[in-house]
């Protein structure tokens, strides 16, 4: 991110933010699809393809990049760490995570489950993801993900959007995420601190 | 008090800009009621029965004059002349039309305030004491810590789509006139043992349908822990808050659930992950808030108190029902009821905001309180100006001498306004004033406390008489509750028996005050205390038998 940090003690408004920080932050893992306008995954500034299935618990595991449950992964975890292809992880609301904390560095991907999209547990999971467990690959929202939770979603940790919602996928196309581009509190994404009061004051400019 | 630096004031203007593109959309049809609905509540914007509704952030019931006179202005311009103060500290008004919203927001802006997390399931607007920074009492004022807080939970990634709505208020006397303990967390600053300032904190209160009294979670923590220690309270209640059930969905129930050991070693074991991270309050910067709300220049020298008494009784009530003693020597917090015998609790006209803006310039530093009573606080007059003062609130028919007494009624918008309402809340508080009017000053402290609908926006689970506004069988019902409590003695009241009608309730009221003047031992033993000495058994008696 490029940026004034001064930008705010000009008096004038700043433009609105690019409604993403940038690219996934998942290392020699990456699995990215192609970008693609009719794509279900918002990544950087466009939608791509999916590079990734998500089998249910009871198909049988196809070659690829795969999302699996917490259930399935807890009961076939000494087969799968055997394989060589990407793998990744879905938590629904109210599962618990810690009991995974020597399993994060296997998942290249770990989708975060927002059933409804009043249900935010998931921007705690998110933090503790990132903050207490340091996972560092992709982050992904799927389920209901709503324009105005994206910037919200970016800034708990989150880095790719699995978006069916029409409105939605119209508002990120043409650029118009609602966001307040200044911050009252740090957080995990890449935000310039604010000279007023670096300690907490964050800038998306 | 706090004023907006330029980081404050963009933030403000680019939330108001984003609401009015949403606005504009919603106009034109682009986006549907459900797809507007959660944006406008993030910005204080109800449906209500007839109109829309905008509930305003008066942040710790602060006000300046001239945040004052904007308020005048727009209950003038923008809506029917009027506004109404809640017990949330916060302004209502009743009949903006949605499209002036955002210009209301921009009109706002220019006086440093916003409607910003004044509804939805999100930190609410921070409460605090209302005598804050002017009180004897205090150990120091609170709201440079609710001012902390309010920044810090601004549009919070992490707590924005919580279980359910989440309210703090912040206290710092034994007097907990903020009713701190029903509050999701209360907090209570305090001298700590090793000469600091920190906070007993106080988690799973609240009211509603379950209402609990706040727990002590923590008895010392440190001031500049504040922020860390309720991210970690939060975060543990976005995780595993209920979400199945609206009216469990509260933290209270949460607490209740695990019970507060177990939520407690949650608590701390996040705390103590992130206790020494980027949310630790520099000395420093806790300091220049504080600098924020420095107490004003007082006259070191101000007229004794004799030079004030005027032959007037009316005067002389109103000194020793709404005035209340200041840290200053030759200062008095002055109340303003707004109150008046038979009017609607906590309106006021843009007329009266404007005569109060005008007194506050003149005669209190500038400063307006709002009280999660619904009145209004002049918090530094000097004893010499309350003559003045007195006079001219009653030009304005704002000088009822009735703070604390049994006209002082809480009440909730009710039926008259709310969608949630099963019952009127206005009229049952209007005939209660109008039948006790004249014997309230022999009745002496009492706190009557209406709400229309099991939500308890009128706060009636705490007072000492409470009623509770049902609907049985299409008709407006009230459940009486007797005993309660919203200061440092919080207790919840319990109910009398059968309910009654409109006209039963204010009979009911009447005969449980009559029943306490004729078994109190005097008149210092206030209805809470000869209540809590005799039980209920005699004021059940006279509301049933025969």
């Amino acid at each position: 991110m490029g940026g004034n940090p001064e930008l705010h003690e000009s008096g004038v408004p700043p433009p609105p933010a690019p409604p993403h920080k940038g690219e996934g932050n998942s290392g020699a893992f990456a699995v990215s699809g192609e970008p693609d306008p009719g794509g279900p995954i918002w990544r950087g500034a466009a939608f791509h393809t999916d590079a990734w299935t998500k089998p249910a618990d009871d198909e049988p595991l196809a070659n690829g990049p795969l999302i699996l449950s917490k259930t399935r992964w807890l009961a076939e975890r000494d087969r799968l760490t055997g394989r060589n292809a990407p793998l990744g992880l879905q938590i629904e609301p109210g599962e618990a995570i810690d009991d995974l904390a020597a399993d994060f560095g296997r998942f290249a991907l770990i989708a975060l489950s927002f059933p409804k999209f009043a249900d935010g547990r998931a921007f705690s999971t998110a933090r503790l993801l990132r903050d207490k467990h340091g996972f560092t690959g992709e982050l992904r929202a799927v389920g209901n993900v709503l324009s105005d939770q994206i910037p919200y979603m970016r800034r708990v940790g989150f880095d790719t959007y699995a978006v069916t919602h029409g409105p939605t996928r119209r508002a990120l196309a043409e650029g118009r995420i609602p966001e307040v581009t200044l911050y009252y509190q740090p957080s995990t994404a890449e935000e310039v601190p604010v000279s007023t009061r670096p300690w907490l004051r964050r800038s998306g400019q | 008090m706090y004023r907006y630096d330029e980081f404050d004031a963009q933030f403000v203007r680019q939330r108001v800009a984003q609401f009015r593109d949403q606005v504009a959309r919603r106009v034109s049809g682009e986006l549907n009621e459900d797809e507007f609905k959660p944006l406008r509540l993030r910005n204080g914007v109800y449906l209500q029965l007839h109109a829309y509704m905008l509930r305003i952030a008066v942040p710790y019931g602060t006000l300046s004059s001239r945040q004052m006179r904007k308020l005048a202005h727009i209950a003038r311009t923008y809506d029917r002349g009027y506004g109404h103060f809640t017990t949330r500290q916060n302004l209502q008004f009743n009949w903006p039309r949605l499209s002036d919203v955002p210009d209301i927001l921009d009109e706002l802006a220019d006086v440093e305030m916003h409607a910003i997390q004044t509804s939805g399931n999100c930190i609410r607007n921070v409460t605090a004491d209302h005598f804050a920074g002017a009180t004897a009492d205090e150990v120091a004022d609170p709201r440079p810590y609710a001012e902390i807080i309010r920044q810090w939970s601004s549009l919070h990634p992490e707590f924005s789509f919580l279980p359910r709505k989440f309210k703090v208020a912040v206290i710092a006397s034994e007097h907990d006139r903020a009713a701190m303990k029903l509050h999701d967390i209360g907090l209570h600053l305090k001298r700590l043992a090793d000469g600091g300032l920190g906070f007993a904190v106080w988690v799973g209160g609240g009211m509603g349908r379950t209402p609990i009294i706040a727990k002590l979670i923590r008895d010392d923590l440190p001031e500049e822990d504040l922020l860390s220690y309720l991210e970690a309270i939060l975060r543990v209640y976005n995780l595993h808050g209920r979400r199945d059930n609206i009216y469990k969905a509260r933290i209270k129930i949460l607490v209740d659930a695990l019970g507060l050991e177990a939520f407690a070693a949650e608590v701390e074991e996040d705390w103590q992950r992130i206790r020494d991270g980027a949310l630790k309050l520099p000395d420093e910067e806790i300091r220049r808030i504080q600098a924020y709300f420095a107490p004003p220049a007082f006259d070191e020298r101000p007229a004794a108190a004799a030079a004030i008494r005027v032959p007037e009784r009316a005067f002389d009530r109103w000194v020793v029902r709404n005035t209340h003693g200041h840290r200053q020597p030759g200062y008095a917090i002055v109340t303003i009821s707004l109150k008046p015998i038979g009017g609607i609790p906590g309106d006021a006209s843009a007329d009266q905001m404007d005569a109060i803006a005008d007194l506050a310039e003149r005669y209190s530093f500038d400063e307006v309180r709002v009280t999660h009573e619904q009145n209004l606080v002049l918090p530094h007059v000097r004893l010499g100006d309350l003559p003045e003062v007195y006079r001219a609130l009653k030009a304005i028919g704002l000088a009822e001498a009735n703070a604390g007494l049994a006209t002082d009624i809480i009440a909730c918008p009710g039926l008259d306004y709310c969608a949630l309402a099963n019952a009127r809340s206005i009229p049952i508080a209007q005939r209660i004033s109008e039948r006790l009017a004249a014997r309230q000053d022999q009745i002496g402290d009492l706190k009557i406390k209406i709400s229309g609908c099991i939500n308890a926006c009128g706060h009636h689970h705490v007072g000492h008489i409470g009623i509770l506004g049902v609907e049985k069988r299409g008709e407006e019902h009230y459940q009486l509750l007797l005993g309660g409590s919203g200061a440092e003695d919080a207790a919840i009241g319990e109910i009398s028996g059968p309910g009654f009608g409109p006209d039963g309730i204010v009979d009911a009221v009447e005969k449980v005050v009559q029943r306490y003047l004729e078994l109190r031992t005097g008149p210092e033993e206030p209805f809470l205390a000869a209540y809590t000495r005799l039980g209920d058994a005699p004021f059940k008696e006279a509301l049933y038998a025969a």
